[in-house]
């Protein structure tokens, strides 16, 4: 199999040999040229796939959404900024929004603690935490859609597990109608979210405690700290940089919601449970107002782009810096 | 000392039993639930199966059409993963080892693919793969899989061919190697456990992928596992334990292969995360 690749089956300009150094110059010059030739023609299939199906289509959805268009054909009904100004005097746009900043604040204050709560307790040696940290873990492994419908069966009102296990201990009261009820169906989704991906978070902690040197915490204990400062004062400030990558792969997960939603409750009841890439879905995919729906994509995409910059420029700027020494310094 | 650290674990114990139980019972409900009749299911909602019966899961084992779903995922999985590592690996090589002016502007661009969601592309990604005739296509979906999965694995597999000292490269030039015989015949064997890693996540992402096949896939012959799942709910909907038992069947898989490859895919994601 290799030895179709034998230097001497080599063809292409890319790939033949340095010339000869003849004319110091434009030898030079032209192994540079060669050089650069080499490093784009390996680049090239990855930056045509790329470009193609990953750039140009969020261009063009840019491009789409001044327009007023059904998806056929190209676009030509110039609509100016309608759209937006349409998107924000859209009710379900506006609860879009809302119900994205419930996510994420949600997300920060209690599912990323508890990440965390259990990725500091499993880093100690427990009977058994190999086996919890498996299974913690494990639903980030399922499909989304496989996780909807179990949680749908699970949550069914009044014949699912949860009603069930509720009536078992005498806490009927606090079942309902879960996913069916506007004021409940996004703290239920929430907690199927939490189910699915704090496992995940819980092994970014715990791959970024056990790069944290004992030796710190064991001189904060000589020097008489107790467990919550030794946690607050050493640990916390080492696991900084990973808590930071993962409140942010939190917010951009909590901003592009689709699979979950789509598959419990497309949205309802009456859009209570609606995310921005879901009325995207709606717009776009089943009443042909493809201008408006790339609207909307817009608006995500903006979302991202404004997070992720000022996220970098005032939040993750000195991880990259620390990160950078630290590799040179450990020579790896 | 023992027994007294032993009694001070009690209460850590406690809180991990209690979290366990909380993510083991859905699991273990549904597995017990798919060994049910739905007559007995609703009789009997939490205790175990009186009869077991064995029914909806030789059922659907039975029946080609599931069958046919983990054939299209894993078809679709395995090419998504050989194109998106292969086109990864060219792109990283040049990342890692060559000197070229914009490198830094070309790294950048690819990078930005992470921080932007799959679903702001979907729309004019679906027109253009309408165009290109490529809807309910495998190609359709696999072609859009590896674009996305491009960005994370080009920065680990470029991390890991960064450490592989310059002597190796001189060392292989002496010998005669041209760029792509050391990337191929040097690098590529010493990056086998990257490789093992980013091939792990490139399966598990393509595997649970639902948004894009939904989109793709109108007709029922290419539908993937998660398409499978949602449309076999909605057509037995009043059949609980049906549905129960065909979940069950569609997360062995995926858990089978977390089993094998965990190691691989808890390394790939904290990498890819930590830099990223």
């Amino acid at each position: 199999m290799t030895s179709t690749f034998l230097p001497g089956g080599r063809t292409g300009p890319d790939l033949a040999p340095p010339p000869p150094p003849a004319s110091r110059g434009r030898g030079r010059r032209r192994r540079r040229t060669l050089n650069l030739l080499t490093a784009v023609g390996f680049q090239l299939p990855a930056l045509v796939l790329f470009i193609g199906l990953v750039l140009l289509p969020m261009l063009f959805a840019l491009y789409a959404s001044f327009f007023r268009w059904g998806g056929f054909g190209m676009p030509s009904d110039l609509a100016g900024a309608d759209n937006f100004t349409r998107l924000f005097q859209d009710p379900v746009f506006l609860g879009d929004l809302g119900r994205c900043l419930f996510l994420v604040v949600l997300s920060l204050a209690l599912q990323l603690p508890f990440a965390l709560a259990m990725a500091v307790l499993l880093n100690q040696r427990l009977r058994g935490r190999a086996v919890y940290r498996m299974l913690f873990f494990a639903p980030y492994v399922l499909s989304e859609a496989i996780t909807g419908v179990l949680f749908s069966m699970v949550f069914a009102p009044g014949d699912g597990l949860a009603d069930h296990v509720l009536g078992a201990v005498g806490l009927d009261g606090l079942g309902g109608e879960w996913f069916a009820d506007p004021s409940t169906v996004m703290a239920t989704l929430f907690l199927v979210m939490t189910w699915k991906y704090f496992g995940f978070h819980m092994m970014l902690y715990l791959a970024g405690l056990q790069s944290v040197p004992p030796e710190l915490t064991e001189a904060a204990l000589i020097d008489g700290a107790g467990p919550w400062q030794r946690f607050r004062n050493v640990t916390l400030p080492l696991l900084a940089p990973t808590l930071r990558i993962s409140v942010f792969l939190s917010v951009i997960g909590s901003v592009q919601l689709f699979d979950l939603v789509w598959v419990v409750t497309q949205g309802g009841p009456d859009h209570h449970s609606e995310t921005l890439a879901v009325t995207m879905f709606q717009y776009g995919f089943k009443r042909y107002q493809v201008g408006y729906a790339s609207a909307i994509s817009v608006v995500m995409f903006g979302i991202c782009l404004v997070f992720s910059l000022a996220y970098q420029r005032f939040v993750l700027r000195r991880d990259l810096e620390g990160a950078t020494t630290t590799m040179r310094g450990d020579g790896t | 000392m023992n027994t007294r650290r032993k009694t001070r674990n009690l209460p850590l114990h406690l809180v991990l039993v209690v979290v366990g139980a909380l993510m083991a019972v859905p699991l273990l409900y549904a597995v017990l639930s798919g060994f049910k009749s739905t007559d007995q299911l609703s009789r009997n909602p939490i205790g175990l199966p009186a009869p077991w019966n064995p029914g909806n899961y030789t059922g659907i084992l039975g029946s080609g059409d599931f069958w046919r779903l983990v054939g299209n995922s894993t078809l679709i999985a395995v090419a998504t993963t050989v194109l998106v590592v292969v086109l990864s690996a060219l792109a990283a090589f040049s990342f890692a080892r060559f000197a070229f002016r914009g490198r830094e502007v070309l790294f950048t661009v690819f990078t930005m693919g992470l921080m932007f969601p799959f679903a702001v592309a979907a729309l004019p990604l679906f027109l253009l793969l309408r165009s290109l005739g490529l809807l309910d296509n495998p190609l359709g979906v696999v072609l859009p899989q590896a674009a996305f999965g491009l960005p994370m694995t080009i920065i680990i597999l470029r991390g890991f061919f960064r450490q592989i000292p310059g002597e190796l490269e001189e060392a292989a030039t002496l010998d005669g190697c041209g760029p792509f015989g050391f990337f191929w015949r040097v690098l590529l064997p010493m990056a086998r456990p990257a490789l093992g890693t980013v091939s792990v996540l490139a399966v598990v992402t393509s595997w649970n992928n639902f948004f894009l096949p939904l989109l793709v896939f109108t007709d029922s012959t290419w539908w993937t596992l998660p398409i499978g799942v949602q449309q076999f709910q909605g057509q037995y909907a009043a059949d609980y334990a049906r549905v129960f038992a065909y979940l069950v069947l569609a997360m062995v898989p995926a858990l089978a292969f977390y089993g094998v490859a965990e190691r691989q895919l808890v390394g790939g994601l904290t990498a890819g995360a930590t830099k990223g």
